[in-house]
């Protein structure tokens, strides 16, 4: 009885999955430097022109191996120091007008929806003449960004009868670059999302290691001082 | 060390002479260090469940000296706020680590806190002469679920703020008086920079001085009547004819200390293994939505309280609305947290501790824990989780009958307390402490 209500007491810890319609796992690799400094390219590239990254600093790209001459040279827009944040120069007003809704700030956007929702997102175009832009999403429906890398990508069509994207017009990357390219992308916004955490979990090793050893010398000191209580 | 070396100790006055006795005629902080740690006698049968009390005061330690750091850079200010968390989170020299400490220790505190009551509810330790220590603990149980709610609002994503509206519009379902309330609560028509600003300034200054008062009565009636201890005997009772010293007891420093050094630090291996690698526990902890800055128009699919919170929210829900107000709901769940009060006085069991209980409570209790976990889980999903009755139950959503159901039972076991304890079979309880294994 009694363990069985020490078990249950610590039932609730035992994390329940998080539910999420997305069934494919991003292949991505927080510590693959040069999968990070693609991704980074391709970010600042393709994405920073409508999107902000403006919590996140183009320096701490200096922690994914870039130098600091690098950045300058590579991921800066003219103007740009290498300490400010990744703003960007649309108006969010105008691009409003143009897109119907403010293109979000992408500096969290790996923890809002998890890097498997950005990975299936950025996969996930379709052309639909329904819509606005033209294009359609099978993770976001009806979303109002057109396809930006649809000439890499190609142009896919829904298959209605089998719910699956066919690729009918070939981009310049194959579907397996391209998958690899989108990986980079997720696998980078991934690092922006918390540039902190590979750092973080080196410590935690660090921080686990002194609290071994510290236990080993608490349980000694409460042994000797309990010996004689019967 | 044996107690009798201790008993010289104790004779030893301090020199009046000596930098201590010069200290202890102007502040008596060598008869305060003796009567509360060096000889204050403490059962020596205590067990796993009695590391929690030492634990919570630490975790409240830890959540006053990483909440005045994250003062520090925290702006309380609906246009800065969120940008100001991650300010923290990237460019605060240790800022991530100090804010998961922080996120960590609330839901940590709510994990040690829930257990150290469990250990109340299991030796009886509410009961006569303890009714009093039950009282402030329920005082600080009730503080800390305010300490958390107006916490959760300032990071300011939408979870922190849909939060709030739901919780803070359930004081406008009280009947009259409602909508004036609410309004006066947010200090505004809607969550806004006005909310921010006075959660913020309860958050950080009226209710940790609440808490820290009622934590100091706490230990000061707990000191005053003594501790109780998996047998649920008085250790009072037995006393040494010559020193008066409980033959049961041993001093709380050095056996305690070194004791809770050894839970202190198996927590601490919990707590960093969480902080360090896995500080939004799937959700639970941290909700991802929260990384999403809060938008008055644009409400969350779904919108759950944080883990702590969900089997009251499960009951909330479960209580259908009665003339289409929702109050009953709302009284059922307010309930639900204050009833712990009535304890000491529904429990009319001759024995304290579940050693020496029957069948009977020991069945209750399972079922009360049981409701409590299933009331848990089915407050973070969406009622629909579980599908729909079919037309005999008029299409009913099945977690919400099965959260009705659970929520009798949860009631009942205190309701029904006096009549089950009283009649349950007892054991005979031993005049000295059962031998620790």
């Amino acid at each position: 009885m009694r363990k069985l209500l020490t078990l249950l007491a610590f039932l609730p810890l035992v994390a329940l999955a998080n539910e999420s319609e997305i069934n494919i796992t991003a292949p991505i690799n927080p510590s693959d430097k040069a999968s990070l400094q693609r991704g980074a390219h391709t970010f600042v590239n393709y994405c920073l022109n409508c999107h902000s990254a403006k919590y996140m600093r183009y320096n701490r790209l200096i922690d994914i191996g870039l130098s600091e001459k690098q950045i300058k040279d590579n991921l800066l827009f003219a103007g740009d120091k290498v300490g400010d944040t990744m703003h960007v120069s649309i108006d969010p007003a105008e691009a409003k007008k143009w897109f119907g809704v403010t293109p979000p700030d992408l500096s969290v956007e790996v923890r809002a929806r998890g890097a498997d929702w950005v990975y299936a997102y950025m996969r996930g175009f379709y052309r639909d003449s329904t819509t606005p832009t033209g294009w359609n999403n099978t993770v976001y429906p009806k979303v109002a960004m057109p396809h930006v890398l649809y000439e890499l990508q190609g142009e896919q069509v829904l298959n209605h009868e089998t719910h699956q994207l066919e690729l009918v017009k070939p981009g310049k990357l194959n579907p397996a670059e391209y998958n690899a390219f989108v990986a980079d992308l997720t696998n980078y916004m991934a690092f922006m999302a918390e540039p902190g955490k590979q750092s973080r979990q080196h410590m935690g090793w660090w921080v686990l290691l002194f609290l071994g050893v510290l236990l080993v010398l608490a349980k000694k000191l409460k042994a000797e001082y309990w010996k004689d209580i019967k | 060390m044996a107690l009798s070396k201790i008993e010289s100790v104790k004779t030893e006055a301090n020199d009046p002479k000596g930098l201590m006795g010069w200290v202890d005629a102007r502040l008596p902080v060598t008869s305060f260090v003796k009567a509360h740690l060096t000889e204050y006698y403490a059962p020596k049968n205590f067990n796993f469940w009695y590391f929690f009390g030492s634990l919570a005061l630490l975790i409240l330690v830890l959540q006053i000296v990483t909440g005045i750091f994250l003062t520090m850079h925290y702006k309380p200010d609906a246009q800065l706020a969120f940008a100001s968390v991650e300010y923290i989170m990237r460019d605060v020299f240790g800022g991530n680590i100090i804010r998961y400490m922080h996120s960590t220790g609330a839901s940590m505190f709510f994990v040690v806190v829930y257990l150290h009551m469990f250990r109340g509810l299991i030796y009886g330790s509410y009961r006569n002469p303890r009714e009093l220590i039950w009282l402030f603990g329920v005082g600080i149980f009730l503080v800390l679920m305010g300490e958390a709610f107006f916490g959760y609002l300032l990071p300011w994503g939408q979870m922190s703020y849909w939060g709030a509206q739901v919780i803070v519009n359930l004081f406008a379902t009280i009947p009259f008086i409602g909508p004036d309330l609410s309004e006066w609560l947010r200090g505004d028509y809607l969550i806004s920079d006005a909310t921010l600003n006075r959660f913020f300034a309860f958050h950080v200054i009226a209710l940790p001085f609440v808490l820290a008062g009622l934590v100091a009565v706490h230990l000061v009636a707990l000191h005053e009547v003594g501790s109780n201890n998996p047998d649920g005997i008085e250790i009072k009772a037995n006393k040494d004819k010559k020193t008066g010293i409980p033959l049961d007891g041993i001093p709380f420093h050095p056996y305690y200390t070194v004791k809770d050094l050894v839970g202190v630090v198996v927590f601490l291996i919990v707590f960093a293994s969480i902080l360090f690698f896995s500080p939004e526990m799937g959700g639970y902890f941290i909700e991802a939505n929260n990384f999403v800055p809060a938008d008055p128009l644009k409400t969350p699919a779904h919108i759950a309280p944080v883990w702590y919170f969900t089997p009251y929210y499960s009951i909330l829900r479960a209580v259908p609305p009665i003339f289409n107000s929702q109050f009953p709901g709302v009284a059922a769940m307010g309930l639900s947290v204050m009833i712990f009060a009535l304890l000491p006085w529904l429990d009319k069991s001759p024995v304290k501790s579940i050693r020496y209980r029957g069948g009977l409570y020991k069945k209750w209790l399972a079922a009360f824990v049981v409701s409590f976990l299933v009331l848990g889980y089915l407050g973070t999903v969406p009622s629909n989780i579980w599908g729909q009755f079919g037309s005999w139950l008029s299409g009913a959503d099945r977690a919400t009958v099965v959260a009705r159901v659970f929520t009798v039972i949860y009631f009942a076991f205190f309701i029904l307390m006096p009549w089950y304890t009283a009649r349950d079979k007892i054991k005979p309880v031993p005049e000295r402490l059962t031998k620790i294994k």
